[in-house]
């Protein structure tokens, strides 16, 4: 387990101090099969948004859309796009850290929640509200995840999961001493009605089950390894990196393939055998039942259940590049002149049937493109 | 979850059958043995004040509807003539209340039992009562008929209920102790009664929450620099103007400068478009102040505008057009400039004992003032500025000890009638603010402020301990420091402590109804009352939770050292505090420099003297601190 994480950190260190540059080439079969015969899967006009306009850093974490509001979490404050102008909080304004990691809407109430490196932000109508572990019950003040469920916020931080009821003001810390979870590095969270998922660092994925209150883990069933043994029967690893739940099924992400979950069947992507175009799995966002996007290290992609289309500035030229895979495995170029504003991508949410995607240099919106 | 709503009438009504016998037995037995008081009963349950608080004219003007804070009752007056055409009952301690956009529906908020009444005005019938936050204070239908928005005073917030099921659709982030609710338009206008939290020893900052009604959600917070408390707001019909009434502290120099206009300012802040962006304007005078503004309304072609002043027994007539050419004439601030009134003032109209809400008629020629503490009605004729008529509400005919002693305590008696108790304990509670209270010089011995509910067997009183009794209490040292002037003659002051003895213990919003402890609370009550740490060793005595924090109200009522001593500070020892409904008077330690509960153990007790913490974990110290909530 040790070794897995000093591997992987290693791994983030070594593509994250590229700076900005694709490393590694990944080599993809194109097909001979011109573009139109290839499945329609979305295609975008993309507008890459940096320091050069307006943003208050190239590295962003994370992104969150409300409606025609965008914020972006980013190394250096949080930014909102509104109106054709960005805004910028900084700690200055009471942002708990200028390193925004996470986000989260209470679409009941229209609050912002960010998880920052140094606690948690409420922003709400320019008023910030900042929990730490100091002067709140938050278990730590490095905040990898939120999520919001009616009253309820809930948080992954580098010391286990937490609760806040926003009508009582109660803390509820869930850790290795009270849930089934080993390690405590609690990466990802999302939360529904019925259940809770965190994605946590070394103890694969945890389940709450709000009628039960009761805690379960899903664990990698070949254990300690780094080698898919046993395919679609579990957890491809460990070291989740996030998870999203959505219409009872859940997305879970990895550093070495990623998941989706049924409640009773798995089914597991790696490189080999689907379309992700890596491995290694910054974020996960289920669409719904069948549909997810996946931000990697080698660029975003896009799995609407049976076909995959990955989006990035090709990792050799740099050039923008589009491809889509078929059932069959067929893979094919799109032409395309636009492209995110890098392959290194950390986050992503839907405005309708545009993106925005948060990668480590820039945030990017994908317009949509009908055919 | 239901809270527990301990029948707070009977605590009230207990209180007071108590404090009278106290005050019976004289009151040499609260250690100021030249104070007597001549026994007069109090009114019987069935004979309580009215005490109106908000009037609201029905949509053809015929009838007023009182909502008598004191009856748990709204009456319904014939407003020509004040007599009572119906009673419609609602909950412990309405506190707001207003109509449905088609009149047909009155609403009011009940803030001991956290509810909403819900009864037609045509029959007086009661139709519903639907829960809401904590501490419901004012009530509002959207224009709609599609949701009902309450302002809840301990919940901090604005519930949004189903205007037809009362479902709970959302609960709105506002400002701290939000109070008042004014609707214009698509608009909804949120004022609370203490400051937002803030960095320790700055000025206070409030908020107007503004709230799009249509979407229900927060849009906007008007921000409100130096402002502790804010109360009403109103909007022109027109809603180009808005203007709030509020308090103005300058809690960071000493109390004692009140004779050179350093305690409080009485101001509006005016906003809208007629205004541009938000103007504080002050209502006194350079040595007349006219403390507490709470009701606030604008006559309908917005050429006057009158603001009640809780504290001083008036009503203060402004000219809207010189208001505005003042400001624009001025460059800001001027808040503090108490020459400016005399620009824009142009009467202050004498009314009863502790004027709030005001209601007026729908051509702007009455205005008609909830005197809330003699049971009157005044009716200002708007044209000539004077009180044409009072109505007198049904209730007891004299004025009994306790009476008088809440009138004394919301009445502004200090130097130039700059302030008075109710200032700084807002609503007889606290204004969540520290103050420089004694004249050793700026920035030394500051004093958080404390809630005043339920009091008896707490003493002594300060945080140092230093005043054994509420007579000292309120008395002399008051005097002294306070009002810097003499105000009490032994039977007022008998009168006063009678009053702050009869105040009872709200109910506690985190425990539940059964009294039974959740299971972090049962856990924190563990932590509480443990007698060895985590490594097996015993805790001695003095460094247990539970030994200074014993008894029923959580104090042993001495005074200890517990490691959060300030150099600024004049004593080491500090008297231990009651602990009940502690979660709702942050910040917390004798002056305020712990933000939150979490805070006094997390940052304020490094070694260990404020009992023996540091053994505990994240989730024990939080257990702790749910069944603190709880007390």
């Amino acid at each position: 387990m040790k070794l897995a994480r000093v591997l992987a950190v290693a791994l983030i260190a070594a593509v994250g101090s590229a700076g900005g540059q694709a490393v590694h080439p990944v080599r993809i079969a194109h097909a001979a099969a011109p573009a139109e015969r290839a499945p329609k899967m979305p295609r975008f006009r993309w507008e890459n948004y940096t320091t050069a306009n307006g943003l208050p850093d190239n590295h962003v974490f994370s992104v969150l859309v409300d409606g025609d509001r965008i914020w972006a979490g980013t190394n250096n404050g949080l930014a909102e796009y509104a109106n054709g102008r960005w805004k910028v909080y900084t700690t200055a304004d009471g942002l708990a850290h200028r390193a925004v990691l996470s986000l989260a809407l209470d679409k009941k109430t229209g609050a912002v929640w960010a998880g920052t490196m140094g606690g948690l932000s409420r922003i709400s109508a320019g008023r910030i509200d900042t929990y730490t572990q100091l002067n709140s019950g938050l278990s730590n003040d490095v905040v990898y995840g939120v999520s919001v469920e009616g009253d309820n916020v809930w948080v992954a931080t580098a010391a286990g999961a937490c609760r806040l009821n926003t009508r009582t003001g109660e803390w509820s810390l869930y850790n290795e001493r009270n849930t089934p979870m080993i390690e405590i590095w609690a990466y990802g969270v999302s939360a529904a009605a019925d259940k809770v998922y965190y994605a946590v660092w070394g103890s694969g994925l945890l389940e709450y089950t709000q009628k039960t209150h009761a805690w379960d883990m899903y664990s990698d069933p070949d254990g300690e390894t780094e080698i898919v043994l046993l395919k679609d029967q579990g957890l491809i690893h460990e070291i989740t990196s996030s998870v999203s739940y959505v219409d009872g099924i859940v997305w879970v992400s990895t550093y070495f393939g990623d998941s989706r979950y049924d409640g009773r069947y798995w089914h597991n992507f790696l490189t080999k055998d689907s379309g992700l175009p890596s491995n290694f799995t910054n974020f996960v966002k289920g669409v719904d039942r069948n549909r997810a996007w996946f931000c990697t290290d080698k660029g975003l992609a896009y799995y609407d259940g049976i076909h995959w289309a990955v989006y990035r500035p090709a990792l050799d030229t740099h050039k923008p590049e589009m491809t889509v895979r078929d059932a069959a495995g067929h893979v094919t170029a799109i032409p395309v002149t636009t492209a995110p504003a890098h392959n290194y991508v950390l986050g992503i949410d839907f405005q309708g049937q545009d993106v925005w995607v948060a990668t480590a240099e820039g945030l990017s919106h994908g317009i949509y493109q009908p055919y | 979850m239901r809270f527990a709503v301990r029948s707070a009438r009977g605590l009230r009504r207990f209180a007071e059958l108590a404090a009278v016998c106290v005050v019976s037995l004289g009151l040499a037995a609260l250690g100021h043995p030249g104070i007597t008081v001549a026994a007069q009963p109090e009114p019987t349950p069935e004979e309580r004040y009215a005490s109106p608080l908000e009037l609201l004219l029905s949509p053809d003007g015929r009838e007023l509807y009182v909502l008598c804070q004191g009856a748990d009752e709204v009456r319904v007056l014939e407003a020509a003539s004040g007599h009572v055409v119906r009673i419609i009952p609602v909950g412990h301690e309405p506190r707001g209340f207003s109509f449905s956009p088609d009149g047909k529906r009155l609403l009011a908020a009940n803030s001991w039992d956290d509810t909403v009444t819900v009864a037609d005005t045509n029959t007086g019938r009661v139709l519903a009562t639907w829960p809401a936050g904590y501490e419901p204070s004012s009530v509002v239908e959207d224009r709609a008929g599609k949701s009902l928005f309450v302002a809840d005073r301990i919940g901090n917030d604005v519930t949004v209920l189903d205007a037809v099921t009362g479902a709970v659709r959302a609960t709105l982030e506002a400002g701290r102790g939000t109070s008042y609710l004014t609707v214009s338009g698509s608009r909804m206008y949120a004022t609370h009664v203490y400051p937002n939290p803030g960095p320790h020893r700055t000025a206070p900052m409030s908020e107007i929450t503004v709230i799009d009604a249509v979407r229900a959600q927060v849009v906007d917070r008007m921000m409100l620099p130096g402002i502790a408390g804010t109360f009403h707001v109103a909007l022109s019909r027109d809603g180009r103007l808005g203007v709030a009434a509020e308090l103005h502290p300058k809690n960071l120099v000493p109390l004692a400068h009140v004779e050179h206009g350093w305690a409080f300012v009485d101001t509006l802040t005016v906003f809208g478009v007629d205004v541009g962006k938000p103007v504080e304007v002050p209502l006194d005078e350079i040595d007349r102040y006219f403390a507490m503004p709470f009701g606030v309304a604008i006559a309908p072609d917005k050429s006057r505008i009158f603001v009640t002043s809780a504290g001083s027994e008036c009503v203060t007539a402004i000219d809207t057009n010189r208001m505005l050419a003042f400001i624009r004439a001025h460059r800001e601030p001027f808040a503090e400039d108490l020459s400016a009134s005399a620009h824009y003032v142009v009467a202050r109209i004498p009314v009863g004992k502790n004027p709030r809400g005001v209601a007026m008629s729908r051509d702007g020629a009455r205005l008609y003032v909830a005197n809330h503490l003699d049971d009157t009605i005044s009716v200002i004729d708007t044209r000539t500025l004077r009180v044409v008529q009072t109505l007198r509400l049904s209730g007891p005919a004299k004025v009994s000890p306790l009476r008088r002693g809440e009138q004394i305590f919301y009445s502004s008696h200090s130097f130039q009638g700059q302030f008075g108790c109710s200032n700084c304990h807002i609503d007889s509670t606290f204004d969540g603010m520290q103050w420089d209270l004694e004249p050793d010089g700026f920035g030394r011995d500051i004093v958080d402020n404390r809630l005043i509910e339920d009091l008896r067997g707490t003493e002594p009183f300060k945080w140092n301990g230093g005043n054994p009794t509420l007579a000292q209490e309120c008395g002399i040292r008051t005097e002294m420091y306070f009002w810097r002037t003499q105000n009490y003659d032994d039977l007022r002051l008998a009168d006063l402590v009678l009053y702050i003895r009869s105040l009872p213990s709200r109910p506690n919003r985190w425990l539940a109804s059964d009294g039974v402890l959740t299971p972090a609370q049962q856990r924190g009550r563990e932590v509480f009352y443990r007698t060895t740490d985590k490594l097996g060793q015993p805790i001695p005595p003095e460094n247990r939770c539970s030994t200074c924090h014993s008894g029923p109200k959580g104090t042993d009522q001495k005074s200890f050292d517990v490691g959060t001593g300030k150099a600024t500070d004049n004593t080491g020892l500090l008297d231990t505090p009651q602990l009940r409904n502690i979660a709702l008077t942050a910040p917390y330690l004798h002056d305020g420099s712990a933000a939150t509960l979490e805070e006094i153990w997390t940052v304020y007790n490094p070694h260990d003297r404020h009992g023996r913490t540091n053994d505990l974990t994240k989730d024990e110290l939080n257990d702790l601190i749910e069944y603190l909530r709880t007390q």
